[in-house]
């Protein structure tokens, strides 16, 4: 029986986290997200569950905790805001390359360099593109809600053994502040040694047990051909995740003229613009990418055979509308508006746009 | 009193000719070969055999563990 | 006696413990790392805790340490070793964890992981192998550098006014009160081999005892990037290393030994 309670986003994942039979978590304070780090600490989960918290030195620590975690087959995680998951990103590129199962969490905020503690989504290129070096993607859920904040923590960590990949939950300020209702699942039980051994004894580093030959977790292969097999290794991953894991969500676009395309806080913003537009006359919808990659590719160019343009709406200078373009390969129009530097877009202004851009353009 | 005689064997492909077991021999039983190895390496080798207890210092200082040694008591 | 009647098995007094791979070492001829990893291996096979003991290579020449080292192990980031470490250790208290570090992973990059690894007294051993110079890359300086000593970025020796003096961070983490013992060592001749080893199980044994953090410096030659042959290296170490880096207990049962 779920519980309900009213919750800061950033608190709705914390217990969830807890919840979800998280064995540990390292972070670092940071604004608009450090309410997790103090969540848990306060929480003192070692008490519920056997869950260690460890407030780090710093995000590179941070993330290398999670590494070293990751490594033993245990479901790790951390939580920082965009400066912060750029220190990251080094980290970030050893987990996808090493494959290592994990869950970090970016509350993003207005940049670049150390921007303002305002809401932004100008981290999408740095989630969804890379951002650290290499061949590799990150498997990118976007939190639209409190509830989708606690629900994707488990989300997450099931898709990051199912594939032993990091995952990131690329949410806002905004939504990691506001308050709203949530419904907390049961209380996961954490795996147990003997679980772990059996699930992961391919891979993870727990010591050799019962003398088995011993597992070693690195992304160094001095030997290219072996890197490119890696690497290919890591593809074939990635193809899986966009057949397998893909997730989005449709809003009135049955009949739609028009769509918007927006995630997290623009997508709840954007639902207020649909009910102005159609009250004027418009048949606007909105298509709301769940994953960033997997991206709906497929569904946008099914699209273009029923829509006349789509508005990509993001709190940036453009980063997901490049996606939306691709996806579509021109065959309909396709522009972007966002408001950036912490400033959230109202639901009028993007109807503005979206007649100004796509309606009478 | 019992003698005690040693015998060192060295696996000669995967000696690196370091030459850092030969001064860690008490009784200057090692000396490099003249011949190489597989690498291209002198390998350690005893000189002078005779005068090996088996005390173990050329194994234990050698980086690569490429020394195994032996060690007999001899009743006179 | 023929050497034939002494090479016999039941007369077999060492050989390579089990626990280094059979893989050919890639480091140089006369490297101390080849040393060390032996010692420590031959402490754990003799600890009989292979099944519970995790390692943390670094980058640095050991970054292939996993390929010797029969143990579970894991290839960190540059300098990123201790928080590896720390989250084995907060996440698998009953394991054994190690790290095995340079100089630049230790002291330059990853000073912060060091001391606060070290601060908050995770019961794991950290292995700082000290050879004043960065091999793997080739030949630069280290913050271990001694004042005077050549390498390829101080081609006219190490300046102090602009490049600062060594860093002896053995000394810097033994004032924290999370560090339970510190000592260096040495292992270029087999008196200090010797020394070397009980060192490394006496640290295992200790973080049982859950009072901190065990540290053990190696002083090493680096033949390569000093630039010489392997035996005249460890000449220069004695003259040169262990005078600046003094071998020896540095902290011991979570007391500072006074000098």
């Amino acid at each position: 029986m779920a519980e309900l309670k009213l919750m800061k986003g950033n608190e709705a994942f914390a217990e969830a986290a807890i919840r979800a039979g998280a064995d540990g978590y390292f972070g670092y304070p940071i604004t608009p997200q450090s309410e997790v780090i103090e969540y848990l600490m306060a929480e003192q989960p070692e008490n519920r569950t056997g869950m260690v918290v460890v407030q780090a030195e710093s995000e590179v620590a941070a993330i290398n905790m999670v590494y070293g975690g990751a490594g033993c087959g245990k479901k790790v995680l951390t939580s920082s805001s965009s400066p912060g998951i750029s220190l990251k990103l080094e980290g970030i590129s050893y987990l996808a390359g090493a494959e290592l199962p994990a869950v970090i969490l970016n509350v993003v905020r207005g940049g670049p360099g150390l921007g303002t503690i305002q809401p932004s989504q100008a981290d999408y290129n740095q989630a969804v593109k890379g951002g650290g070096h290499g061949d590799y993607q990150l498997y990118v859920l976007a939190p639209a809600s409190v509830q989708e904040m606690a629900d994707f923590v488990g989300d997450a960590f099931d898709i990051a053994f199912k594939y032993r990949a990091p995952v990131l939950i690329l949410s806002d300020g905004l939504i990691g502040q506001m308050m709203e209702k949530v419904y907390l699942k049961d209380q996961v039980p954490r795996w147990t040694d003997e679980q772990i051994h059996e699930m992961h004894s391919d891979w993870a580093t727990y010591g050799r047990k019962d003398g088995r030959e011993r597992n070693i977790i690195t992304s160094l292969d001095l030997k290219s051909e072996k890197m490119e097999e890696r690497v290919h290794r890591l593809q074939a991953k990635y193809k899986r995740m966009e057949e397998e894991d893909l997730r989005f969500e449709e809003i009135q676009t049955e009949d739609a003229d028009y769509i918007i395309v927006a995630y997290g806080s623009s997508a709840r913003i954007a639902q207020k613009t649909v009910e102005l537009a159609r009250a004027k006359g418009h048949k606007v919808g909105i298509l709301r990418p769940i994953t960033l990659f997997p991206f709906p590719k497929k569904r946008l160019m099914e699209m273009t055979k029923q829509v006349k343009g789509i508005l990509s709406v993001e709190l940036n200078m453009g980063q997901m509308v490049d996606d939306v373009r691709l996806a579509v390969e021109h065959k309909i129009p396709v522009e972007h508006f966002g408001r950036t530097g912490g400033i959230i877009h109202t639901p009028e202004e993007i109807l503005e746009a979206l007649e100004a851009k796509i309606i009478k353009g | 009193m019992a003698k005690i005689r040693g015998a060192i064997v060295v696996d000669t492909e995967k000696c690196k000719g370091c030459e850092v077991c030969i001064p860690a021999c008490p009784t200057d039983v090692i000396g490099m070969s003249k011949e190489v190895n597989g690498k291209g390496y002198h390998f350690a080798y005893m000189e002078n055999p005779e005068a090996c207890t088996g005390c173990s210092n050329c194994a234990i200082v050698c980086p690569d563990g490429v020394i195994s040694v032996f060690r007999v008591k001899l009743d006179n | 006696m023929d050497i034939k009647d002494i090479i016999k098995p039941e007369n077999q007094v060492y050989k390579k413990t089990k626990l280094m791979t059979d893989n050919e070492l890639s480091y140089c001829p006369g490297c101390g790392h080849g040393t060390t990893h032996r010692l420590m291996m031959e402490v754990v096979e003799e600890m009989g805790i292979a099944d519970k003991t995790i390692g943390v290579a670094p980058v640095g020449c050991s970054v292939l340490a996993y390929d010797f080292m029969n143990v579970d192990m894991q290839q960190a980031a540059h300098g990123r070793a201790p928080a590896l470490a720390t989250a084995m250790n907060r996440l698998m208290p009953d394991k054994y964890v190690f790290t095995y570090q340079g100089d630049g992973d230790l002291a330059a990059i990853g000073t912060a992981e060091t001391i606060h690894a070290c601060n908050r007294g995770e019961n794991i051993v950290i292995v700082f192998i000290n050879n004043g110079i960065y091999g793997m890359t080739g030949g630069q300086m280290a913050p271990t550098t001694l004042p005077g000593m050549r390498s390829s970025t101080s081609p006219y020796g190490r300046e102090i006014s602009t490049m600062g003096s060594p860093i002896k961070m053995t000394e810097l983490i033994s004032n924290l009160p999370g560090v339970y013992s510190v000592s260096r060592h040495a292992v270029h001749s087999p008196k200090y081999v010797r020394k070397t080893k009980k060192a490394i199980r006496k640290a295992f044994e200790d973080t049982r005892l859950k009072k901190g953090l065990c540290f053990i410096e190696v002083v090493s030659n680096c033949n390569s990037g000093w630039k010489m042959t392997p035996r005249d290296s460890n000449v220069w170490l004695e003259e040169n290393m262990l005078p600046f880096y003094e071998l020896g207990d540095i902290k011991v049962e979570g007391k500072l030994i006074q000098k």
